[in-house]
């Protein structure tokens, strides 16, 4: 074996600029994959970082997943019963017991639970009138479920805390409306109760609308306003490990029977978007990759092509076709593992030079660096399909370079 | 000279080759003996079959049908692995082109089928290659490649690489087709010292007068038969 490598080695070392130009398309190829897929995977990971920041781990709301079944099928099991047009009965909406459903949900670790009463208003100023979504919160719990806090630009939310009278609204319906901290608004709920609320924080997410039609409540002057005494209608749950979160909710769901969706689910279109993302750059690399696989696949074959003499003499001397197509599958690993050396490195340096790049998102006042991410798992893909591809390559002119009978040389050649 | 023992022999060997027009017969039924301590030639006139004959008898072809005996073994069925180990352990083979390995230096040519052999280590297969080639006069010229060397020079290290793993049969396909008389004095002396110091069972095939009367014995083929 040490014998066929130095073999395939001389050859190559023979023809070095042929060597080193598919040796490029190698380099080229591991480096921007390990430079593209950082910056994919980086900006995967900081979204979804924002995805899971940004939004409640687990919201629990007052629905059922599956419709209630009907007492008169409780009655008749096994038996034709068809109901039709069934039409709900007018209830106080909410979550039943929330009480106990939230002192059981905190009692569990690394879990935190804060209640919620969301409801449709219409602020009037001036006016001018805008529909917006109150949700009515308990201020000292608001930083456990939400972090609405970093997105306050005037006022703030701790104002908020000793304050039932107060709002928290969006930068942008603050424009619309023309208010300013401290404007006293009118809240009208749908049953046509009034109720006045002082702006004591305007918060700016970057997202139109969130920022246009969201607000925040005390949570008791909700349950006036909305005239739901002690409901809510949702529960946010954070906990200290998002990914729990799709098996957690499954658990909620099945103890309190209400509806459980973990951020994972209610994200579920976005979720795939990222994976589609991930197959279109997979495939784009590998082309990359496999375009560099050609390239080998021609030095070799041109190798083999120049060498039926050598391939003759070698044959013999005493050589098997074994021997031969290692020796030029040899040299498809030798390219392989020599782009892999100096195309780790040179991705290495491709993701340090990416990381360095500032930037700054639309729609967003600060500057950015470049989110990157990288593991070893990409360079085990990168080192592997470069490997794996120059292999492929070198086999089929080795193959055709092993079956060259000695005597198809000599009787042309001589 | 009849006493010493037949090493290879042929039965009745045909060669066709199928072209794409017709089929083109190299050889019709050629049967030969090849003896060790003989230095044996193979003359006649040009397209007459003499290399296609040599290929067979070094097993680099296989014949389209006939048989072939080494040590009264038939090998004619073996395949390309055993028949490149019987080449490997028996045989050395000189073209008329000096066939070298252009990458490689001289002493590296002579070591290439030790080292596949793999019997000894580097050092040793070193000093031997050496040896060969000091035998033949290429003391000075151990690492020069071969597009480095004359025409001459370079015979006589394709000669030195026939006898790395000291075989019992040496095939030479006209070996001094392109020297000059004083360096075709010199191969000629060399193969004759192998067949009779050595006892290779040596085959050159020549279009030499001169050198076949330096041979113990001559082989005429014409028209792919041989006739004496
Ligand atoms: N590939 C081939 N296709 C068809 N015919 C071939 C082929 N190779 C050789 N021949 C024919 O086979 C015959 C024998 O060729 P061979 O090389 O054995 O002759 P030779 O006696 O060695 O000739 P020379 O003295 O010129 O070397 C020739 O007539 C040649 O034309
Ligand atoms: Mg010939």
């Amino acid at each position: 074996m040490r014998l066929l490598v130095f073999i395939a080695l001389k050859h190559l070392l023979a023809r070095k600029r042929q060597s080193l130009v598919s040796l490029m398309g190698i380099i080229l190829g591991v480096a921007f994959f390990l430079g593209i897929s950082s910056i994919m995977q980086g900006s995967e990971e900081d979204f979804i970082k924002r995805l899971v920041d940004n939004s409640p781990h687990i919201t629990i709301s007052d629905e059922y997943r599956e419709p209630r079944i009907q007492p008169a099928e409780k009655v008749y099991q096994n038996s034709l019963v068809s109901i039709r047009n069934v039409t709900p009965l007018t209830e106080t909406r909410g979550l039943r017991g929330y009480e106990k459903i939230l002192n059981e949900l905190r009692s569990t670790p690394g879990l935190l639970a804060s209640p919620v009463l969301a409801g449709q208003g219409i602020i009037t100023y001036a006016g001018q009138e805008k529909a917006i979504t109150l949700s009515g919160m308990i201020p000292e719990e608001i930083d456990a479920v939400s972090t609405i806090r970093n997105y306050m630009v005037e006022g703030s939310l701790d104002r908020l805390f000793g304050n039932p009278d107060g709002i928290l609204i969006g930068i942008n319906l603050a424009k619309d409306l023309s208010l300013s901290l401290n404007d006293m608004i009118a809240v009208v709920a749908p049953s046509g109760d009034v109720k006045h609320f002082k702006i004591l924080g305007i918060f700016k997410t970057g997202r139109g609308g969130y920022d246009r039609g969201q607000g925040f409540i005390h949570l008791k002057r909700a349950q006036t306003l909305f005239n739901k005494p002690n409901r809510i209608n949702s529960i946010l749950v954070k906990l200290d490990d998002p990914q729990l979160a799709l098996s957690m909710s499954k658990d909620i769901e099945n103890v309190i029977g209400y509806k459980a969706e973990s951020w994972q689910e209610q994200s579920a279109d976005l979720m795939n978007t990222l994976v589609i993302r991930n197959i279109i750059m997979y495939s784009v690399v590998s082309a990359v990759l496999i375009v560099a696989a050609f390239g080998i696949y021609n030095v070799i074959s041109t190798v083999v092509m120049e060498k039926h003499r050598d391939i003759a003499i070698l044959k013999s001397i005493g050589f098997q076709s074994e021997d031969i197509r290692r020796i030029f599958l040899i040299q498809g690993v030798l390219l392989g593992i020599a782009g892999n050396m100096v195309g780790i490195p040179m991705g290495i340096a491709m993701i340090k030079a990416l990381s360095q790049i500032k930037f700054k998102p639309p729609g967003s006042s600060d500057i950015v660096y470049m989110p990157v991410s990288w593991g070893w798992e990409q360079f085990m893909i990168a080192a592997s399909f470069a490997l794996c591809a120059s292999v492929l390559a070198a086999y089929l002119p080795a193959r055709k370079g092993a079956q060259l009978m000695p005597v198809d040389v000599l009787r042309g050649g001589s | 000279m009849n006493a010493s023992p037949v090493i290879l022999r042929t039965e009745n060997l045909v060669r066709t080759l199928t072209t794409e027009a017709l089929p083109v017969t190299l050889i019709r039924g050629a049967s030969v003996d090849i003896r060790t301590h003989e230095f044996t030639a193979i003359k006649g006139p040009s397209g007459s079959g003499k290399s296609s004959l040599l290929y067979l008898l070094g097993l680099l072809d296989a014949p389209t049908s006939g048989r072939i005996f080494i040590d009264d073994f038939d090998i004619t069925d073996y395949n390309q692995k055993r028949t490149a180990q019987i080449r490997l352990e028996q045989m050395g083979f000189v073209f008329q082109f000096h066939f070298l390995l252009p990458e490689f230096s001289s002493v590296e040519n002579v070591m290439m089928p030790m080292r596949r052999l793999g019997k000894l280590n580097d050092r040793e297969i070193r000093k031997r290659a050496i040896e060969k080639l000091d035998r033949l006069g290429l003391a000075d010229h151990l690492d020069k490649l071969p597009s480095q060397l004359s025409g001459g020079q370079r015979q006589r290290v394709a000669i030195a690489r026939a006898l790395a793993n000291d075989p019992r049969m040496i095939f030479a396909d006209e070996p001094t087709g392109n020297l000059d008389s004083e360096s075709s004095k010199t191969v000629q002396g060399i193969l004759k010292d192998l067949a009779h110091q050595d006892g290779c069972a040596v085959v050159a095939v020549t279009h030499d007068p001169e050198f076949a009367k330096n041979c113990d014995r001559i082989i005429t083929v014409v028209d792919g038969q041989i006739v004496s």
